[in-house]
Formats: structure tokens, C-alpha cells, sequence
């Protein structure tokens, strides 16, 4: 019984289908199932289809908002019930998009494609200065820093934070992305990291704090 | 007819300008700062940019306004003054163009997200759009470039915000890229949709802009062509940028770009230019070509 309601919880998120997918979750935890296991079972599952689909072409930027939009809402059930470790999880990243830009929909497809794999994401929001990143990073502890940019105008912002990075000698490994972003600029600026596409930036943020992480393909 | 849609339809291949964003870069504009705030502050800065281009070939130059919309001026705390930066940037296009040569306001996307997705009203993104436009024609452009699309709602927005409140010509594009899917926006809009819905919107010219470079803009202008009786515009960026020396410099030099971009013009654009990572360099190779080509028509 409770599988198939997880694999319907997981299908109303592919789906986008909020209001079932609320009503899922809040069926589940009646149930007497733990906030972990509709989490572990039921949601991340759900997300990690959509971000197949979002990499491989099958799905554009609408649908994964819609999907959000889903899980999102059976999250907030979920977070009171989740147990400060849990919530924790493989490690906390640092994100935001840079100085100058206000373009967030990448980043936010990011963040919560990471949050979706068992990372504590902070999401600094949109023109985050040097300042804010480094303060979040030392109050946070944090394992990662994720910056995004999508302009030719703003992505040059990412070496300021690097650089002062490096000046403060803060252990934190950094990762870039955004539209015209590339491998070669990352390497060029001094990212430890680039990923082309959300599903690609959990698979980095893993490998960044040492996860090793299986083949994925769409079933 | 408008003067600029007479040279359109001449039939001779109208040659736009590169790049203004990486352009203001290589003359220092800081990293995250206002680049439509240069108009006002560094006006010499944005007139030698359009000098440079109308020296190097152009027909027509795009005003320095991608951003200077309402919703996108605010994250500098300039959203009051839409009007002042479009008309100070159409006066300093307009102060280097010859006689015969096109002055167009560029219009790039709010950044927000429509409802019910996002948080923008379409009536509220209609009138951010509407108040850039007004005040791009008020300043004297000879039309209005919406450019740098991926949603398709918001597309037709600005350029029915374009039709009814101005009698500005609409040059229309999307930025679309190869997939599994083939070429698309970020959206998932297909060439198809994105012409069909331009057309009912009442774009004058259809085409695309920005992208990962000439090769796939090809792929673009081929898949476009026999979709539409309507002129095509292509502005290719120049490849993927690289940081070398504390600029994003673009893997596609003029030299890379040469036989390309006339593959481009082969495949029947009316307007063809130059987006990200393109300056006047690439802009005098493509009137070169179009030199040579002179006797070729659509």
C-alpha cells in the first residue's frame, strides 16, 4: 500500500500535480510513515526523473518549475518533521546569482535539484556581492559555493568572488554555471567546477565533497 | 511605407551591428554594473561603440537599452528613469548615423518570470515593455528589435506592446539551441512555434539572436527559411567565451566566423549581425562578404 502511494508521490511530482502530491504526502505521514521516507522514497526519486528529463531535452524550464512548485509544497510539510542531521544531510552549498544580474530561474532549478539529492542548500538570491557569499560560506561552514550568471556582463563577477576566496585562504570548492558559461571559463577564473545543467551540478557537488555517484539514465 | 521596412524589403541583405554588452567590457565596464546606465554617465563610451560599428560596415546599430526596462533597471535602483536612458541612448546612436543608415532600440526580457509561473502579470509585463517602446520611439528609432527570447508569452507581450503603442517596425528573435530535442529555447520553444507566434503577433521580421555561435546559427536560418515569407534576421554570438586577460573573449574570430557567416547570407537572411563576443572586426569581414556577394540576391 504505502509503496504504490510513494511511487504516486513520486509521479504526481514528475507530473507537476501539486495539489496531489500535498495530499499524498499528508496521507503518508497519517499513516505513521517518517518525513525521511517520503522524502528518500517518494519525492528525490520524482525530482531525480524530472532532472533526466530536464538534461536530456525532454522537459524545458516550464515543466521543472511546475515540478518544484510540487515538491516544494510537500516539503514544507516535511521540514518540521526532519531532524537537524537529516535536514543537513550530505552538505551544505552556498548559492546565489551574482552581482549585476537578476536572473534566478537557472539557479533555483539548481538549488533545488540539490536539495533534492540530500543537500542543505542556501540560496543567497539574485545580485549577491563577494561579501554576502563569504559571509555565508564562514557562517555556514559550508562544503560548496554555487554561482550562477547569465549575462556577458555579469559572469566576469565570478573570478571577484573567487579571488577573494582564495585571498581569505577559505577551504570551499566552487562551482559555476549559467548560459554562457563553459568548462574552459571555469578553469580560467579558477572554479574547481562547471556544470552545463542541474542534473550535471548534483553530480559535480558530489564528486566536489567525494561522492562517488552511479550512471543515471531515463527509464 | 517606414523607411527602415522599404530597405528591408530592397532585397539587399541589411548588415546590423556586433555586440554592445562585451563591447562596453573591453572599454571597462565593470563586472554586475548598469551597462544602460552608461548612457548617461559615459555617453562617449556608447558613441564611439556605434561609430566603430558604422565605420566598419554597419547599416544599422541597436541602441544601448537591452535592459533599460522597468523590472530590470530596479536591481540598480534606476527604475524610474526607463525613459531617460532609452532617450539618451537612441540621441547617441543617432549622433554618429550617416545619412540612409537605421538607428533600432533594442529591447531584451524583463528576467521575471510570468504568472502563473512566476510572479509577473502579463498586463504588468505588457506595460514595462510598452514604457521602453514609447520611449524608444520617442527618442527617434527607426524600430524596435525584441531579442534574447525564450518564453514565448512574454515574446508576443513585448511585441504587441510594440504594434499598439507605437508605429515602430518589430524585428523579432528568439535564442535557441541544438538538443535532443533540436533547436529550441530554454523554454522548449521550437522554430515553428516561435514563427507562427510572432507572425500572429504582428513581427515585420522574424529570426534569432545570441546562441552558441555561427554554426548552429545556420542550422537556424535553414530550418527557418522555408517556414516563412517573412524577412529573417541572424545575430550569432561569436562561439563560447573564454576569460583571458580579465575579458570574456569569444573562441569565434572574425577569421572563424568568415566562412560561416557566409553560409548565413547564402541561406536567405535579410538582416544579418552580430550578438555576445562579436565587435566591429566581425562586422567589417560580414560587409566584405556582402561586398563580394553584391550581385547576390534572395
Amino acid at each position: 500500500m504505502t509503496v504504490e502511494l510513494l511511487k504516486e508521490l513520486s509521479d504526481a511530482v514528475i507530473d507537476g500535480n501539486k495539489d496531489k502530491s500535498v495530499e499524498l504526502t499528508n496521507k503518508l505521514l497519517d499513516l505513521g510513515m517518517n518525513a525521511k521516507d517520503i522524502l528518500d522514497n517518494g519525492l528525490l526519486p520524482g525530482m531525480e526523473v524530472v532532472g533526466i528529463r530536464f538534461r536530456d531535452n525532454i522537459i524545458f524550464v516550464p515543466q521543472v518549475l511546475i515540478s518544484a512548485r510540487a515538491m516544494k509544497s510537500s516539503l514544507a510539510l516535511l521540514e518540521p518533521l526532519l531532524s537537524k542531521a537529516e535536514l543537513k544531510g550530505s552538505g551544505t552549498v552556498i548559492i546565489g546569482t551574482v552581482k549585476g544580474d537578476i536572473h534566478d530561474i537557472g539557479k533555483n532549478i539548481v538549488a533545488m535539484m540539490l536539495r533534492s539529492s540530500g543537500f542543505s542548500v542556501i540560496d543567497l538570491g539574485i545580485d549577491t556581492r563577494a561579501e554576502k557569499f563569504l559571509d555565508a560560506i564562514k557562517k555556514e561552514n559550508a562544503e560548496i559555493v554555487g554561482m550562477s550568471a547569465l549575462l556577458t556582463t555579469t559572469m566576469g563577477y565570478m573570478k571577484t568572488v573567487i579571488d577573494r576566496i582564495k585571498e581569505e585562504n577559505i577551504l570551499v570548492k566552487v562551482m559555476v554555471g549559467g548560459a554562457p558559461i563553459s568548462k574552459a571559463f571555469a578553469d580560467q577564473i579558477g572554479a574547481d567546477g562547471y556544470a552545463k545543467n542541474a542534473t550535471d551540478a548534483v553530480k559535480l557537488a558530489k564528486s566536489l565533497i567525494g561522492i562517488v555517484t552511479k550512471e543515471e539514465t531515463v527509464e | 511605407m517606414n523607411k527602415f521596412l522599404e530597405a528591408v524589403k530592397s532585397g539587399k541583405v541589411l548588415l546590423c551591428d556586433g555586440a554592445m554588452g562585451t563591447e562596453l567590457q573591453k572599454r571597462n565596464l565593470p563586472s554586475g554594473a548598469c551597462p544602460e546606465e552608461y548612457n548617461i554617465s559615459h555617453p562617449e563610451i556608447v558613441r564611439s561603440i556605434h561609430k566603430d560599428y558604422f565605420d566598419a560596415g554597419s547599416d544599422i546599430v541597436e541602441t544601448n537599452t537591452f535592459g533599460a526596462n522597468r523590472a530590470r533597471l530596479k536591481l540598480h535602483g534606476y527604475e524610474n528613469r526607463v525613459r531617460e536612458f532609452c532617450l539618451a541612448a537612441v540621441s547617441l546612436a543617432k549622433s554618429v548615423c550617416p545619412e540612409g543608415k537605421f538607428v533600432a532600440g533594442s529591447v531584451g526580457p524583463t528576467g521575471d518570470l510570468l504568472e502563473p509561473l512566476g510572479n509577473l502579470p502579463e498586463q504588468e509585463a505588457y506595460d514595462i515593455f510598452a514604457e521602453q517602446i514609447k520611449a524608444l520611439e520617442e527618442g527617434g528609432a527607426d524600430a524596435v528589435y525584441v531579442e534574447t527570447m525564450m518564453a514565448v508569452e512574454e515574446a508576443v507581450i513585448a511585441v504587441k506592446a510594440a504594434k499598439e503603442n507605437t508605429s515602430l517596425p518589430v524585428v523579432a528573435s528568439m535564442t535557441f539551441e541544438l538538443g535532443n530535442a533540436g533547436l529550441r529555447t530554454m523554454w522548449g520553444v521550437d522554430i515553428k512555434t516561435s514563427i507562427e507566434k510572432y507572425s500572429e503577433a504582428g513581427a515585420d521580421v522574424i529570426g534569432a539572436n545570441c546562441g552558441k555561435g555561427f554554426d548552429e546559427m545556420i542550422a537556424i536560418v535553414k530550418e527557418m527559411r522555408p517556414l516563412t515569407q517573412k524577412p529573417i534576421i541572424a545575430q550569432s554570438n561569436a562561439g563560447i567565451p573564454e576569460w583571458i586577460h580579465g575579458i570574456s573573449v569569444y573562441t569565434e574570430t572574425p577569421e572563424v566566423m568568415s566562412p560561416k557567416a557566409e553560409e548565413i547570407l547564402k541561406s536567405g537572411v535579410n538582416i544579418i549581425g552580430g550578438c555576445c563576443g562579436t565587435g566591429p572586426a566581425h562586422i567589417k569581414r560580414i560587409r566584405e562578404i556582402l561586398d563580394r556577394l553584391a550581385d547576390y540576391h534572395i
